[in-house]
């Protein structure tokens, strides 16, 4: 696979605050990287280095092979970016604020034009191409700050918070809009929700005071969570003893302990957990049966990105 | 002059005319320099066809119309964090600030050229020198710019328009007044003569009235083009050294 975005050792400083501290990592084509972390945790001022606004204290980006800091108009050209509140001059009509950002970008002539069609298509801008942006909603807004970061088809994608503030169907337009160019691009995008993870992320890099605390697949991520793989069973509540039940549940290979969820005349729910990296809904369905349980509802967890999340980034 | 800077210009120069700005600002200076020029500076009573009552105002109408304008060149692209979008672009610093003070600049000309009609009264009401009014309109135009790369400065120091206002009025001052009796005695008690001469050679006021009396000496020139191109690199320094603030 390609290398694309390449950080390594980025540091920040402000005065004597460490904004980002020694973060190091690779983005490769094709790759929708998720930054996650509380604010103040240092994902825009890592974005801000990777665009070029802001100067790293240590460390080097490189996009494409060009430095930001020595080739910085090379690196600019490759990128799109949406910067935090997606900022457009608000004096500016939709129309207006797409061909300027075309003109500089180098496009021209029906080429430009053609372009812009297609992305106020794509990002569904028609009807407010003559507006002032300033009159715009919050939503249209950020779309028209999306069409400017993807006007060039860039290579790389940098997204600071791309549904902050959208309703869930906005939501849902944007995200299936980056997953549409998923394939062709690097996209980094930051958020701090974590549903956008899963929905749009194929990596999501956690991160908190300045420092990379995980980094992994969604799926990876949510094995770490303690609910990765724990069972949760709810039986009727029929002559069977309690007491004999957890026993008989905790007497399964592998589990690790059990949680009384809910204990009334006609239904108990338990939460079961299993050892590290072992797999124990096959055996407990198998247990239920043999025992004849009546079984209402088993499920698996896949694990709770928030929970990890929570954990992570409140441990350092 | 490259592609972007180009652009750059085209942007600023409309969003002026997109806004009351351009408006309010144009009509402002035609009645200002309409009322200076025919009830303080006696235009008629004077007698005499040229449009020197007319420019010699210029100094004072500058020293605050053009900080208005000047105050929000970088001041609003921090406030509104547009910034953050156009330095993110691929274009140099320098296409940046040159971009954006060419627009006010030309800006100011198209208020400047306005003015036409007064010089269509003083060649309809006598025989004026036509060659030292443009000489006028050059000292004038001149030092417009230098009002207004003083202001980019100030403005690209701060996010609040008022302090670049405030600011820019008190430097352009400063400028003005330095070649002024009143300021010049005020050192001359104390500091030897070549340091007051050098105060009394950055005055606006010195140079601006030698062109505008039709002499036009290379080296007035050349002071208000060295005087923008000082300030322009200096707001170029600030910009890249504090954008993110």
């Amino acid at each position: 696979m390609e290398t694309k975005v390449e950080i390594k050792q980025l540091c920040k400083q402000f005065g004597l605050l460490t904004a980002v501290d020694n973060i190091s990592f690779q983005v490769n084509k094709g790759e929708v990287l998720g930054f996650l972390g509380p604010n103040g945790a240092g994902k825009s001022t890592t974005m801000k280095m990777i665009t070029g606004f802001l100067t790293p204290t240590a460390g080097t980006v490189t996009i494409d092979g060009y430095d930001i800091t020595k080739q910085p108009l090379e690196v600019k050209r490759r990128i799109g970016y949406l910067p935090e509140g997606a900022p457009a001059y608000p004096d500016m009509t939709t129309a207006d604020f797409l061909d300027f950002i075309a003109a500089i970008r180098g496009l021209s002539g029906t080429k430009k034009r053609q372009r812009i069609a297609d992305i106020v298509t794509q990002v569904n801008l028609n009807n407010v191409l003559h507006q002032p942006i300033e009159t715009l909603s919050k939503g249209f807004k950020r779309r028209v700050g999306l069409a400017q970061a993807i006007l060039h088809d860039p290579e790389v994608l940098i997204l600071d918070e791309p549904t902050d503030g959208l309703d869930p169907n906005q939501k849902h337009e944007v995200r299936s809009l980056i997953k549409n160019m998923a394939q062709e691009k690097v996209i980094i995008l930051s958020t701090h929700i974590l549903e956008e993870v899963d929905a749009v992320c194929s990596r999501a890099i956690i991160i908190s005071n300045g420092k990379i605390l995980a980094d992994g697949t969604p799926n990876e991520l949510e094995a770490k969570s303690k609910y990765h793989n724990a069972v949760t069973i709810t039986l009727r509540n029929s002559t069977h003893n309690q007491v004999e039940i957890r026993q008989a549940l905790l007497d399964v290979s592998n589990v690790h302990k059990l949680e009384t969820i809910e204990e009334t005349a006609q239904t108990m729910t338990y939460q079961i957990y299993p050892k590290p990296n072992c797999s124990i809904v096959a055996d407990i369905s198998h247990c239920a049966r043999e025992k004849q349980w009546e079984v209402i509802e088993l499920h698996a967890e896949k694990g709770h990105l928030d929970e990890v999340f929570r954990t992570v980034t409140t441990q350092s | 002059m490259s592609h972007n800077l180009w652009v750059v210009f085209r942007r600023e120069l409309s969003s002026y005319f997109a806004t009351p700005i351009a408006y309010v600002f144009i009509i402002i200076f035609l009645f200002l320099s309409g009322i200076f020029t025919f009830y303080l500076g006696n235009f008629f009573l004077r007698g005499q066809s040229d449009l020197l009552p007319f420019f010699s105002f210029h100094p004072w109408l500058y020293l605050f119309l053009i900080p208005a304008l000047a105050m929000r060149l970088w001041a609003e692209e921090r406030k509104s964090s547009t910034i953050e979008l156009l330095l993110t672009l691929p274009i140099t610093i320098t296409d940046a600030v040159l971009g954006k003070f060419l627009a006010a600049w030309i800006f100011t000309a198209i208020a400047l050229i306005l003015t036409f009609p007064i010089w269509i009264s003083v060649n309809y009401l006598g025989n004026p020198d036509n060659a030292v009014i443009f000489a006028g309109y050059l000292g004038s135009f001149l030092m417009a710019g230098a009002f207004l790369s003083i202001g980019s400065c100030m403005s690209a120091v701060t996010k609040n328009q008022v302090i670049a206002f405030v600011i820019t009025v008190v430097v352009c001052l400063a400028f003005i007044l330095s070649g002024f009796p009143m300021v010049l005695d005020f050192f001359s008690g104390w500091l030897p003569q070549v340091v007051i001469e050098t105060i009394s050679s950055f005055s606006f006021l010195t140079h601006f009235s030698a062109i505008s009396k039709g002499v036009i000496d290379l080296r007035d020139i050349l002071f208000f083009f060295s005087l923008m191109a000082f300030w322009l690199f200096a707001t170029a320094i600030l910009i890249e050294m504090k954008k993110a603030d």
